[in-house]
């Protein structure tokens, strides 16, 4: 398909070398700024080699002793070792395991009760116990339990409710009741509600079209309209017209080149937009969109739980 | 990193970086170290200011503060109360620490949450916030963090919606491109809408103020969509009949139905169209709304007839996802029964919403009662016992389809359907307001495209001429509603594919809806669709009416409500990838959806809700072809909780086929009873698949045209 549409080529090798080399240099100003958020670093870098189908690049026992040494005695995870927990860093924790299949490692009872207890009456789920509420924080819960398969632990009745009143005139959703739609916060609540069974919820053909509108002339993604293309929507504006089977909408083969032609083609890595800086992040984003679009020669992804189908499957059809 | 171009540093360059990395490092093992001994003395938290300066994304040191201000004001080393300046001025040093991150970066969450924090504990003046705001939105008036913010603030000082919606009106006249402020608009004219306010009501009046102010934007800049999605909007808002409405049954308002208890009906002497054969003994009565609803059951539809067997109905939302809400629910009535004679007239009227309780998603009451009548006659049994489908193979062959005899339209129930269409008031003022409202806004926007060649203006015109039809249609009698427009429609949509080639499969979507409408839109149209089945190379005389949509280039299905009656229906040679909405047909048992661009078998699940469905032909299709399930989500299964964990696979997995594999198929073809399935041209579609599939349907006789040979023949 890639030379039939005339894109350009997946620098796989490159990529791979790229994530690697990023990991091991600890000592740059970019790796030291992300130091906070290290676990979520681990989850774009190990998603993307999966993708790649080089996960085996890296000591899987190294990773998982590292990302359990990141747990707060609360049962949460911090962004690295000795960091305060948040849903956000929970989550790429559960992820990073999954994908090494080793989330019965975890003490699955305490880490459910972390995220559970964090819901609030009306049914929103602050990021950790200071009480900054964000839609993306019901995803992050929702999702972190269904990968646990201890959804059950919360009212998921009042968290869908609560996902729906952040619900706005264009179908999309904000971070808070009132709040303005964002192809990031319309993932999680897309993904939220794809979880929960609950996609019922969502007008499909007003939201579709508000994202396949996303698609600007260069075939990128912005996540507003009247904003720039980005690679990292990508997978939020695409992820979320697969959920509600509106996907076709869009001009993919656009998509892909847009992408590809966001490639450092000589160092490896993705960048947010043609010839600017490459970081894990974009570079995550960029082949988990490509892994939508079907690009040959990548593993599929699963447009919710943001792991691979493969990933998934084995949790919820596994032994 | 966003927005920071791709260029290998200079030595310089790479030795600024290094020196930023060496002070940044020791500033976060300290702090780390400060957080770990709960040291808060000031030498600490002037580490982590200067921490939280150098990268205001550091979660954890704005944790550390808030820890710090609650441990100082609980643990005075006075034991006297602190006085309330010091108080103020520990809350104002966390507002300068939000400060001096936001200089750095003034998207980050962790500084706008902080500053929440301190003004929530409600030491700190809220003056300054606004003017603070200003100029954040003077420097990216689409920041949303700080829109957020001034939604909070607003809040907090009580400000009314009013004075914040005329903030979002010299927002807008600054610049009409400034999406963010017509939605905050729309969030602010809804609550004021909602309540009432003194100024927003009646709605009408506020709705057409608010059209004019975004049509000066669209003529301003037709390719900004900042106004255009609010436009829509306030055009839904105008047009739409908030609560539900009962749109379309089956049986039809004045219908006769004929049903055999057993055996097939002879339909050489009765209409094809008005007959069933049921051997299940019951048939269906659909109900259709205009939205989903839920709320329907037996203390909210009062079903009347002259025996008793209709108390305690259990109605049946068809809807693929368990949630308990559909468009269309389903009871099924009981003719089994000894008490039944056979010829007898068996009326029933049916009642709904005059009770309260139908209720739609967005929490509006079925307001309008209606009432639907049809009577049922229950037809003697024939010699033969066995229905059509279990006799022979339906071969879906141009060569079988006969064109319709005339006679069909005079007994037609379909005639019937018509006539359940809305009943608003076309005397109203309301109504007249609507129809007026439609016709200038058609007019304008006429007027802005013979200027502009913009999309969204094009599609606006078309949503806005097939509303008018819609609307129009009211205003009628007769058993056809017109659609004026239909053709001009379908030209702008076909204009559109052409000219944003990148939407063109939106637009596709949207041609074959129209498409749709307008050849279900009156009786002669829908004939001329309608084909007698009978296979000349069969003995037997029994024929199905068949609807033939083949080669429409449909991507899409609609117009159900118009098709509740259908048994036989032939989609093949389409573009379709979904069928969605076929759960309505509960009538229908032979369905051809070869040739299309079904992607996987979870796009067929609304087949599950079908009871009747015995033949299905998904030949030629792509299922099995695509890494990506557009339907992962819209059908149940384990990944989305919709499907308990009760179900076993195991009995039916074969040597080497793995779960995950099949789960799909296995979903969708363990509750279907079919006798006739055709599967050929799926990658799917191999041998250890077919194995597989007989194991699943035990009811199968044909696959892909070949009779099974674990039935012998009768
Ligand atoms: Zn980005």
């Amino acid at each position: 398909m890639a030379s039939e549409l005339g894109m350009g080529e997946l620098e796989v090798e490159k990529h791979v070398n790229y994530i690697l080399s990023v990991e091991k240099n600890t000592d740059s100003f970019e790796s030291v700024v992300m130091e906070h958020l290290r676990i979520n670093g681990a989850y774009w870098g190990l998603t993307t080699l999966d993708l790649l189908e080089k996960i085996n690049s890296v000591d899987s026992k190294e990773v998982v002793s590292w990302v359990l040494k990141c747990q707060h005695e609360s049962g949460g995870f911090g962004g690295n070792i000795g960091h305060d927990p948040h849903l956000l860093y929970t989550l790429s924790a559960i992820q990073v395991l999954a994908l090494f299949d080793k989330i019965n490692e975890l003490d699955i009872d305490k880490v459910s009760n972390y995220i559970s207890g964090l819901q609030n009456e009306d049914g929103s789920f602050p990021g950790d116990m200071w009480g900054e509420v964000d839609t993306r924080f019901s995803y992050v819960a929702i999702c972190s339990l269904a990968l646990l398969r201890r959804l059950d632990k919360i009212n998921v009745e009042k968290a869908v409710k609560y996902i729906v009143s952040c619900k706005n005139l264009d179908g999309g959703f904000g971070c808070t009741p009132g709040a303005e739609s964002h192809a990031g916060q319309i993932f999680c609540c897309v993904g939220a509600l794809a979880i929960t069974g609950s996609l019922h919820h969502i007008d499909k053909d007003l939201l579709g079209w508000w994202l396949c509108e996303r698609q600007v002339k260069s075939g990128g993604l912005n996540g507003r309209p009247e904003k720039l293309a980005d690679v990292c929507y990508s997978w939020w504006v695409l992820s979320s017209l697969i959920m509600i089977d509106r996907v076709h909408w869009i001009d993919k083969a656009k998509l892909a080149k847009f992408i590809l032609d966001c490639q450092d083609k000589e160092k490896g890595g993705i960048s947010d937009r043609p010839d600017d800086a490459v970081d894990v992040f974009h570079t995550y984003f960029g082949v988990a969109g490509l892994s939508l679009l079907e690009y040959p020669g990548l593993k599929a992804i699963d447009p919710a739980y943001a792991l691979p189908v493969d990933v998934v499957n084995r949790v919820f059809f596994g032994r | 990193m966003h927005g920071r171009a791709r260029k290998t540093p200079t030595p310089q360059e790479e030795k600024a970086f290094a020196l930023k990395a060496s002070k940044l490092r020791p500033l976060q093992s300290q702090f780390l170290q400060f957080h770990h001994n709960k040291t808060y003395t000031k030498e600490a938290l002037e580490v982590c200011a200067k921490l939280l300066e150098a990268n205001p994304e550091y979660l954890t040191a704005w944790n550390y503060r808030k820890v710090a201000v609650e441990h100082i004001l609980s643990h005075s080393e006075t034991e006297t109360e602190i006085d309330p300046e010091s108080i103020k001025s520990i809350f104002s040093e966390e507002l300068r620490v939000t400060e001096r991150a936001f200089a750095q970066n003034y998207k980050s969450y962790g500084a706008w949450y902080h500053r929440k924090w301190v003004l929530s504990k409600g030491h700190s003046s809220i003056d300054r916030e606004l003017q603070l705001l200003e100029v954040f939105l003077k420097k990216d008036t689409r920041n949303f963090h700080a829109w957020n913010y001034r939604r909070f603030v607003a809040a907090l000082k009580n400000r009314s919606d009013e004075e914040e919606l005329q903030f979002t009106t010299d927002m807008i006249s600054d610049n009409f491109s400034n999406y963010s402020a017509w939605h905050n608009r729309s969030v602010l004219l809804s609550q004021l809408l909602e309540k009432k306010v003194q100024g927003y009501f009646p709605k009408e009046k506020v709705l057409t103020e608010e059209c004019n102010l975004v049509h000066q934007a669209l003529f301003t800049d037709p390719d900004d969509q900042s106004g255009w999605f609010y436009h829509l909007w306030i055009l839904d808002r105008m047009v739409k009949v908030e609560s539900p409405l009962l749109v379309s049954t089956w049986p039809p308002h004045g219908s006769s139905i004929n049903v055999s208890v057993k055996g097939c009906l002879d339909k050489s002497t009765l209409s094809p169209m008005t007959s069933f054969d049921l051997n299940t003994g019951t048939i269906p009565v659909i109900l259709y709304f205009s939205e989903a609803v839920e709320g329907v059951n037996s203390s909210t539809i009062n079903v009347e007839s002259i025996y008793d067997a209709t108390q305690d109905l259990i109605w049946t939302p068809l809807s693929t996802n368990n949630s308990g809400s559909a468009q269309a629910w389903v009871t099924y009535l009981n003719f089994l029964e000894e008490k039944f004679h056979f010829l007898q007239a068996n009326p029933l009227k049916v009642s709904v919403g005059h009770s309260q309780g139908i209720v739609s998603l967005n929490g509006f009451h079925c307001a309008h009662p209606t009432e639907f009548e049809f009577t049922v006659y229950v037809q003697p049994p024939t010699s033969q016992h066995t229905d059509l489908q279990c006799l022979e193979m339906i071969s879906w062959g141009d060569e079988n389809f006969h064109i319709c005899e005339t006679h069909l339209k005079e007994s037609s129930p379909i005639k019937f359907s018509y006539q359940l269409e809305n009943n608003e008031d076309n005397e109203s003022t309301t109504y007249k307001w609507k129809a007026e409202t439609i016709a200038n806004e058609i007019a304008l926007f006429r007027e802005l495209l013979s200027e502009a060649n913009c999309k969204i203006g094009k599609l606006t015109l078309a949503r806005l001429l097939m509303a008018h039809d819609v609307i129009m249609s009211y205003n009628k009698s007769s058993d056809t509603y017109k659609l004026a427009h239909s053709e001009e429609v379908l030209e702008l949509y076909c204009d559109l594919m052409n000219s944003d080639p990148s939407h063109s499969q939106f637009y596709k979507d949207e041609y074959s809806l129209v498409l749709l409408q307008q050849l279900t839109s009156n009786l002669e149209s829908l004939l001329r669709h309608c084909y007698h089945y009978r296979d000349l190379s069969s003995s037997s005389i029994h024929g199905h009416i068949c609807l033939r949509l083949c080669n429409l280039s449909l991507s899409r299905i609609g117009s159900i409500k118009q098709l509740l009656w259908i048994q036989m229906l032939d989609l093949s040679h389409n573009q379709l990838r979904s069928i969605e909405g076929l759960e309505a047909m509960q009538l229908l048992s032979c369905l051809n959806l070869s040739h299309n661009q079904i992607g996987t078998f979870s796009a067929l699940e609304p087949l599950k809700l079908l009871k009747a469905l015995k033949v299905l032909n998904v030949s030629y299709n792509e299922i099995g072809a695509h890494s990506v399930n557009t339907r992962r989500y819209l059908c149940s299964s384990p990944l989305s909780h919709t499907v308990g964990s009760d179900w076993n696979f195991s009995e039916f997995a074969i040597d080497s086929v793995d779960v995950a594999n099949y789960w799909e198929a296995f979903f969708i073809f363990k509750d279907l009873k079919l006798t006739q399935l055709d599967i050929i041209g799926n990658v799917v579609a191999d041998e250890k698949f077919k194995v597989f599939l007989l194991k699943v349907m035990p009811t199968l006789k044909w696959l892909d045209g070949v009779e099974l040979q674990r039935h012998p023949k009768p």
